[in-house]
């Protein structure tokens, strides 16, 4: 457990630098911490970390296929908006738990 | 996985050369899961391997019900061998697979190479093995990238940190 400044507020993370409380999530948190995968967020970007956070408050476990399910983009999409991590960097910058699937 | 770390795995290369629902799912999970972890995928399908990627075939793909001690009954119990060899079963045990599959939202097959692919993996089919089976790239998933020799392959798996996995 380890704490983290993002926007001026002060977070609880895990080891691997994920939310441990969803709900201290902000926007301008997803942009900061967005800037070290260089991405820049976008309103794509937002409605797919939105989706993801209406599913883990939902109790849904996630999957890329559900993901890319949602309508928003599919899932070549999913990887030219988040580079090397589809599923595991969009979920940090949801501010959700580390996706425990497999698929 | 941290990025940083200079041990970090950053291509596999898988060889399938089975054709059960089992065999072909752990290569497809394996290689979905590097794609997703950011980590280079090629995939080189072989000998019955080859009906993973054969469109007539790929969806179709069964588990075999005879001489094998890990499959149980539902409930746990032993499933004898001679039971597996009666007409029906090994269908209804692959129909079972894979709806216990699906409600895990792992795909059927096509889907899953399509996944695979979208996320930058590439698909290749064993020329040896398409000679001996008498297959044509046209009988093939659209998806597979080449036919190649088992060189051809060797040389697209070098490279740091590259690991080779037989499923």
């Amino acid at each position: 457990m380890a704490e983290k400044v993002f926007a001026g507020k002060t977070v609880q993370v895990n080891d691997e630098g994920y939310f441990t409380d969803p709900s201290q999530w902000t926007k301008e948190m997803a942009v900061e911490m967005a800037k070290e995968y260089s991405i820049e967020l976008t309103e794509t970007h937002f409605q797919i970390i939105e989706f993801l956070r209406q599913r883990h408050m939902a109790g849904e476990a996630l999957t890329i296929r559900r993901v890319g399910n949602a309508g928003i983009v599919d899932i070549k999409g999913l990887y030219q908006l988040f580079p090397g991590g589809p599923l595991k960097i969009s979920s940090k910058l949801a501010g959700i738990p580390k996706p425990s699937s497999c698929v | 996985m941290s990025k940083t770390d200079e041990k970090s795995l950053k291509k596999v290369c898988i060889i399938c050369a089975k054709g059960t629902i089992e065999d072909v799912y752990a290569t497809l999970v394996m290689a979905n899961g590097a794609v997703m972890e950011g980590i280079e995928a090629k995939v080189f399908f072989t000998f019955f391997g080859l009906d993973a990627i054969t469109k007539s075939q790929m969806n179709k793909l069964h588990t075999g019900t005879v001489g094998n001690p890990a499959m149980r009954m539902p409930g746990g119990l032993p499933f004898p061998t001679i039971l597996g060899m009666l007409p029906g079963v090994e269908l209804g045990v692959s129909a079972m697979m894979k709806s216990q599959m699906a409600q895990l939202d792992i795909p059927p097959v096509d889907e899953f190479l399509e996944m695979i692919t979208a996320g930058g993996g590439e698909i290749y089919a064993c020329k040896l093995a398409m000679d001996m089976f008498k297959l044509k790239k046209e009988d093939l998933w659209e998806g597979v990238s080449d036919v190649l020799t088992v060189g051809d392959f060797y040389g697209k798996c070098g490279g740091e940190n590259t690991q080779i996995i037989f499923t």
